[in-house]
């Protein structure tokens, strides 16, 4: 492939930051600290709080009818719930349809499988450079790193994406990459790392530098690797939502398409994804639709003149099985990834996606993450909520949040040594044995009438032992005490006749 | 390297199996009628008259930034190659194989360029990301409600064509037009068979990535122009719903 014919000027593209910069999960351990760190950051705070309202408005805006909004959420679960009812059924059907059509399917249980197969995929075409249209699953398998250390250089190509990617970062958002950075910014960082580009914070001229930066990325790349908004098993298609057009470029321009997909993504019918799609774009960006739809059913046939000759689908698992064996949790699967819930939450809106430490941030990485990563690593992240249920309201295919936040606390809480018919990996890793003491004794107390009234007797009288500093409490408030007296003892008291 | 992903295969589908229901809460067929029973009656409310359904599919587009040029089937193509022409394009790249195109191409004055996509895409792929200043498709079908182009690409014109010139000029008959996607993929019955490829275009490419600002021309064509041809013989003869 010759790279020179160019009559325009095309800056070199600042391939090595996948590289210098490998971007690795920062530890969800340390929730609590970066969510501090993140609300003393009046910057960070006032970039989530205009992006919140402004999409939050865009969305309202698309949903004039109650109504309408109401039967369409029905028929979004009703279309997800079917598809994952019968799940095992539509995979083979998908693969099945697909290998007719001409694509290539693998099966990766884990990150690391998924990982492999996309390496022995570029092998097999000696390729050593990557475009990217948007995969929230390729992030999620950190699949840049891999690749990067084994020589193939992968280039983010959606603006978000490849604004962090050059910046060295995360996703901060699922639907929009780049949310927690104002033009600013981007003005120093394409300055920077983009030669013969001046400072400007005009956004015109900030996406018609990138638009030529990756311009090249398009041309020269052996693969071009996507992620899958929705698969339908009947016709076999690939249908992927997208505004900028490098989508369509990935899966267009170079000779190889592989498009990552969790497992859950399938719907029975081609027919289904109407509802659905009509779903997302509403939800998401606030859009009646947006600019692509680009519905992908085979390689290039013969005598066609462009498109991939070779089209690989990664089925991913990733820790979704153990959420689809349990009959509750199963419901986390009917996401279709619009970031709605996000977008209306409280905490998010307050920390930021970075804090979250997650590829998947606010409400619905609280619910995915423990079956991606395990509840030890993400123990912390279903108590980050006030249980507003803002984000069960909004979403689109009514997945219960606020109800599986409350049921990971429980799985996290719970002994670990504890035997249940769907344990969860990572069972009872906020588990105390000092605090279920404490549970068992409260209980314990409440539910004999003799120890009740032994334990009233002493908590009025020893009332001046409660400790002056009371943790969180006392911060911005006077401790807390018992009453001299219990309310039992006041009513009888009252009641007594005189 | 080895590629064999079955043993992966058989445990994820295994441990599916082992948990799945025994039976969906719905049947697909009661999945379908309540899909239909939701779009259905919504388009009985919105107006059904050719005339009308055109105008909401321009007024969809124009909202989403394109450029809307209603014609009728005898001015089309003057009309068009006088535009072009006047927005400076020199080589559009355009399906000589069509009756559109060749009407397209042989109107054309001489400041413009008619090129074909002879080559397949590899023989020739920097120039045509670095030389063509246009490419002209015609649209299969659209959808009025979302002002959408529906765009099903093939040998004579490749995808390409629509996504990497600067500009994108598409013309649709009024004729195909749908009321929205639900009747589209009824009525062409897309069920049967897809092709390689369907693109849904709904305006010029854009992105809102920076600081929710909305800038036109992300990694897609710029600009948009779509040209609505209606019949001489007049709009209201068409059939509501009919694709071509």
């Amino acid at each position: 492939m010759n790279t020179n014919t160019s009559t325009t000027a095309i800056p070199q593209m600042p391939r090595a930051q996948g590289q210098e910069n490998t971007l690795h999960f920062v530890p969800t351990e340390q929730f609590r600290q970066r969510a501090r760190a993140a609300l003393d950051d009046p910057q960070l705070r006032k970039s989530f709080r205009g992006a919140m309202d402004f999409l939050q408005g865009k969305r309202a805006a698309q949903f004039p009818e109650a109504d309408e909004l109401e039967a369409l959420r029905d028929l979004g679960e009703a279309v997800r719930q079917h598809a994952l009812a019968r799940l095992p059924e539509l995979l083979e059907q998908l693969e099945t349809k697909l290998r007719a059509n001409g694509i290539e399917v693998h099966w990766a249980e884990t990150a690391d499988e998924a990982n492999h197969i996309v390496h022995a995929i570029a092998r097999q075409h000696a390729a050593t450079r990557v475009v990217k249209g948007k995969s929230m699953a390729s992030e999620e398998i950190e699949l840049n790193h891999y690749l990067a250390e084994r020589g193939v250089d992968c280039i983010e190509s959606d603006m978000g994406e490849y604004i962090v990617q050059l910046a060295g970062e995360k996703p901060s958002h699922i639907v929009m990459p780049a949310i927690h950075k104002t033009k600013g910014d981007i003005g120093h960082l394409f300055e920077e790392h983009i030669p013969d580009t001046p400072y400007t914070e005009d956004v015109d001229t900030l996406i018609q530098t990138g638009r030529r930066a990756l311009r090249r990325a398009f041309v020269d790349a052996q693969i071009g690797l996507s992620g899958v908004n929705f698969a339908a098993a009947d016709t076999g298609t690939l249908w992927l939502v997208e505004n900028e057009g490098n989508g369509r470029l990935s899966t267009t321009v170079p000779d190889v398409h592989i498009a990552i997909m969790g497992m859950e993504k399938v719907v029975a019918k081609l027919e289904h994804i109407v509802p659905l799609s009509s779903l997302l774009t509403r939800s998401a960006t606030g859009q009646p639709i947006t600019t692509y739809f680009n519905l992908i059913s085979s390689p290039r046939r013969e005598g066609e003149k462009d498109g991939p000759r070779h089209v690989h689908l990664v089925l991913l698992d990733n820790g979704r099985g153990q959420a689809y064996a349990d009959e509750q949790l199963r419901a986390t699967l009917q996401c279709i990834r619009c970031g709605a819930c996000m977008n209306h939450c409280p905490v998010y809106a307050r920390i930021g996606g970075h804090a979250y430490g997650t590829t998947y941030p606010g409400p619905i990485g609280k619910i995915i993450s423990p079956h991606l990563l395990g509840l030890d690593a993400t123990a912390e992240l279903p108590t980050a909520s006030s249980l507003c249920g803002a984000c069960g309201e909004v979403c689109p295919v009514r997945i219960p949040i606020p109800q599986l936040l409350v049921r990971l606390r429980t799985e996290a809480n719970r002994d670990p040594e504890e035997s249940v018919a769907h344990p969860l990996r990572g069972q009872g890793a906020n588990h105390s044995r000092s605090e279920q003491f404490i549970w068992r004794f409260w209980s314990g107390a409440f539910a004999h009438p003799r120890a009740y009234r032994a334990l009233r007797w002493a908590v009025t009288r020893l009332r001046g032992l409660a400790p002056s500093q009371q943790m969180g409490w006392t911060q911005h408030r006077t401790p807390l005490k018992p009453a001299p007296r219990s309310l039992h003892d006041l009513l009888r008291e009252r009641d007594q006749p005189q | 390297m080895s590629l064999d992903t079955t043993s992966a295969r058989s445990r994820m589908l295994g441990r599916l199996r082992n948990h799945a229901p025994a039976a969906p809460a719905t049947t697909v067929e009661a999945l379908d009628a309540s899909i239909d029973a939701h779009f259905a009656p919504r388009r009985a409310y919105t107006p059904l008259a050719l005339s009308e359904r055109i105008a909401q599919f321009q007024q969809m587009l124009e909202a989403a930034h394109a450029e809307v040029i209603r014609a009728s089937t005898a001015s089309w193509a003057a009309d068009l190659a006088q535009r072009l022409a006047a927005a400076g394009v020199r080589s559009l790249l355009l399906d000589t194989a069509c009756a559109e195109g060749q009407a397209l191409a042989a109107a054309l004055p001489a400041a413009v360029q008619a090129r074909s996509y002879a080559r397949p895409i590899e023989q020739w792929k920097a120039e045509l990301f670095d030389t063509v200043d246009a490419g002209f498709t015609v649209a299969r079908s659209g959808l009025a409600a979302t002002g959408t182009l529906v765009v099903a690409p093939d040998a004579n014109a490749p995808r390409t064509v629509s996504l990497v010139p600067p500009l994108h000029v598409a013309l649709i008959h009024a004729r195909t037009l749908h009321a929205d996607l639900h009747a589209a993929v009824a009525a062409e019955r897309w069920s049967e068979g897809m092709p390689t490829n369907l693109v849904m275009i709904s305006g010029p490419s854009k992105t809102s990535d920076i600081q929710q600002t909305t800038a036109y021309g992300a990694h897609g064509p710029r600009a948009l122009w779509v040209v609505i041809v209606t019949d001489d013989t007049g709009v209201t003869s068409a059939q509501p719903g009919a694709a071509q």
